[in-house]
């Protein structure tokens, strides 16, 4: 959007939506914070941030820096029941083993085995295995976001290019998109997920596949409608006048005057495909298991919950909620600034 | 209408063929071969060879798209892969328990967001529906996986209001003692969106002539916003209610399976983990007749609704 802004010798679209977007405070708060989010990932995904998320470095189950230190009852109930054992019998006279334990000993002696120190607090708390669940959910938000933004691109292409097709040439090839789109429509869509996540298999790729190829046809209904719209406008009929293509008067003059619709479309759909991975996921239909990501962080923090963890749940559900609110509320803005016929 | 209702039964056809191709597609070439899934974990050539006959999968492509077309409107899709039950038992059997959760949630969460809805859109504009408009994008944010853990959590397990989880065979304790909670979480969920919608709705009509007239002669303000309002936003607010309707079949699959409530939803996702073709295959192609179904008879109420709506 800067680039337009930079170029454009009398605003056009974007330099005018982008003006509107300036004065929206709450738009632009919530830019930054998803600039931030995705500034994160993609520090994590080169290694600068959260690379050692795997290390243990605290305690199971540290709790978090700002949490007082809390009756620990599993302690407390150990030591009395060590309290109450009987003492310790002599048995060194009986114990084939007996003669050898001092030669151990000095062997064990020479060994010089440095234990990692596990700290009892973590900024946010840990995990079962004791690893940093601020970092965790740093790296989970590598798979969450690209998901998200992945997937939500394949059905913002599918969709355009789709209605593109059926809204410029109308007619048979109207037709048959929309024969495609009463088909995808008609399955409810969570089941056509399914589906597909039963022929499919397990994976990243797989459920970025997924959610691509299922979600377009929202995109696909609006942008079939700004085609039937645009094809009769008066540019493109000089465009047809002076001898354009057909791919051209269809890319490059109409799609650039559509494109407000598909940048909302898409947007709507990132929101929607997160929240749609970290639910698959949690089923175990969307990543594997081994790949962290915000929704199999999500499944762990269910037993957590119950035991009295709850910083897991906690800190992943309001990164989540925090990407997710910003997404919604930046499209708000975009919508406005964009049509401002809306507001 | 008895024209229309047998023209949009005629255009249904092709979506109906769609459907069963596409399922067709997913299943007997992209989901890889059955007889691989069915044989399990050490095939046996002559066993593999045994199923492929039996399913019918040793027949050229438009033999196999024959039987399936068969199985769909003979109701008969054979037995599941995995418990050998009868599809069509396995699907009578769930239809029930989804319906028990998702019917009272359904009434509950219109009727709330209706409501709300409606006060929201009086005080338009003001701090009122400001904070109201921004908890709901906020709850909204929230993954539903969120609130089903930490609800479960504190009103079943905590402070054992609720069961946490379980089902009967009766019909009046699930309704009493069962379904309360999924109903109240998913109730608890949905009305957030369903509110941002219907204030868009009434503010729409709110923002009519027919208002001003109403208010000019002298209308009190409850009866302009009841009589006058109310109905008139009630033909969106049915329409985006009908649109979800084919939703209440399929259930809210993550409430089933949080609170193992048997139902199709939970079905689905097991069969998904089991490679069960068999029941997903049975559950997609009926779930989008029943889809179709219902979109009809919701645009021929629309018709006795709005005299206004003419049949194209």
């Amino acid at each position: 959007m800067n680039a337009a802004v930079v170029e454009a010798a009398s605003p056009g679209l974007w330099a005018l939506a982008w003006r509107r977007l300036r004065q929206d405070r709450l738009a632009l708060s919530c830019l930054v914070v998803v600039a931030v989010f995705v500034a994160l990932m993609l520090a994590s995904m080169a290694g600068l941030v959260a690379s050692d998320w795997e290390r243990e470095a605290g305690v199971t189950y540290a709790r978090p820096a700002f949490l007082p230190r809390a009756p620990d009852t599993l302690v407390a109930a150990s030591a009395a029941a060590a309290a109450q054992r009987v003492p310790m019998v002599d048995l060194s006279d009986i114990d084939p083993l007996a003669p050898r334990y001092e030669e151990w000993r000095q062997r064990a002696g020479q060994l010089s085995a440095t234990l990692p120190s596990r700290s009892e607090t973590l900024p946010l708390g840990g995990d079962q295995w004791g690893r940093d669940v601020l970092k965790k959910t740093i790296k989970g938000s590598e798979v969450s976001i690209m998901v998200g933004l992945t997937a939500a691109l394949i059905a913002t292409l599918i969709g355009t290019l789709l209605g593109a097709l059926a809204g410029y040439w109308g007619g048979r090839v109207n037709d048959l998109m929309e024969w495609v789109y009463n088909v995808f429509t008609s399955i409810p869509y969570i089941l056509l997920i399914l589906a597909f996540a039963a022929v499919l298999g397990r994976g990243v790729t797989t459920i970025i596949l997924i959610l691509g190829l299922t979600g377009w046809t929202g995109v696909y209904r609006l942008v079939r409608a700004e085609y039937l719209k645009h094809r009769e406008r008066e540019y493109v009929l000089a465009a047809k006048a002076v001898g354009v293509s057909h791919a051209k008067r269809m890319f490059a003059h109409i799609l650039p005057n559509t494109s407000h619709v598909v940048l909302v479309q898409f947007s709507l759909l990132v929101v929607a495909f997160i929240k749609t991975e970290v639910i698959l996921s949690f089923l175990g239909l969307g990543v594997p298991v081994d790949v962290v990501s915000w929704g199999t962080i999500l499944a762990e923090s269910q037993d957590e919950l119950v035991m009295g963890k709850w910083w897991q749940l906690a800190v992943t559900g309001t990164a989540m909620a925090m990407l997710v609110t910003a997404v919604s509320l930046l499209t708000d803005g975009m919508r406005d600034a964009l049509d401002p016929k809306l507001r | 209408m008895g024209a229309y209702i047998a023209r949009r039964l005629w255009q249904t056809i092709p979506t109906l063929g769609g459907v069963i191709l596409l399922v067709f597609i997913l299943f007997n070439w992209v989901g890889g071969d059955p007889a691989l899934v069915l044989a399990g974990k050490v095939p046996d050539p002559a066993q593999i060879e045994n199923i492929r006959r039996q399913l019918g999968l040793d027949q050229p492509w438009w033999i196999q798209l024959w039987i399936f077309v068969g199985q769909v409107f003979t109701f008969d899709f054979g037995r599941s892969w995995s418990t050998n039950q009868l599809v069509s038992e396995v699907l009578l059997t769930r239809v029930g328990p989804t319906l028990t959760v998702m019917v009272p949630m359904l009434v509950l969460e219109t009727l709330l967001a209706v409501a709300l809805a409606l006060l929201v859109a009086y005080v338009r504009g003001s701090l009122t529906d400001r904070t109201v408009m921004f908890l709901t994008t906020v709850a909204m944010s929230i993954s539903f996986l969120v609130y089903i853990i930490v609800f479960q959590w504190l009103l079943g397990f905590r402070l054992d209001w609720f069961p946490v989880q379980g089902w009967s065979n009766d019909l009046w304790t699930n309704l009493t003692v069962y379904a309360p909670l999924p109903v109240l979480l998913g109730v608890l969920v949905s009305v957030a969106p369903s509110l941002r919608l219907y204030r868009s709705f009434f503010l729409d009509e709110i923002g009519q002539d027919y208002v001003r007239t109403a208010r000019a002669k002298g209308l009190a303000e409850n009866r302009v916003m009841l009589r006058h309002v109310l109905r008139n936003a009630m033909i969106p607010i049915l329409t985006y209610v009908g649109i979800g309707l084919p939703g209440l079949f399929v259930g809210s699959f993550l409430l089933e399976v949080f609170f193992s409530i048997p139902g199709l939803g939970r079905e689905v996702i097991e069969s998904v983990n089991r490679s069960d073709f068999p029941v997903i295959k049975a559950i997609t192609v009926y779930l989008a007749i029943v889809t179709m179904s219902v979109n009809l008879l919701v645009d021929v109420l629309y018709r006795v609704a709005d005299p206004r709506v003419s049949f194209k």
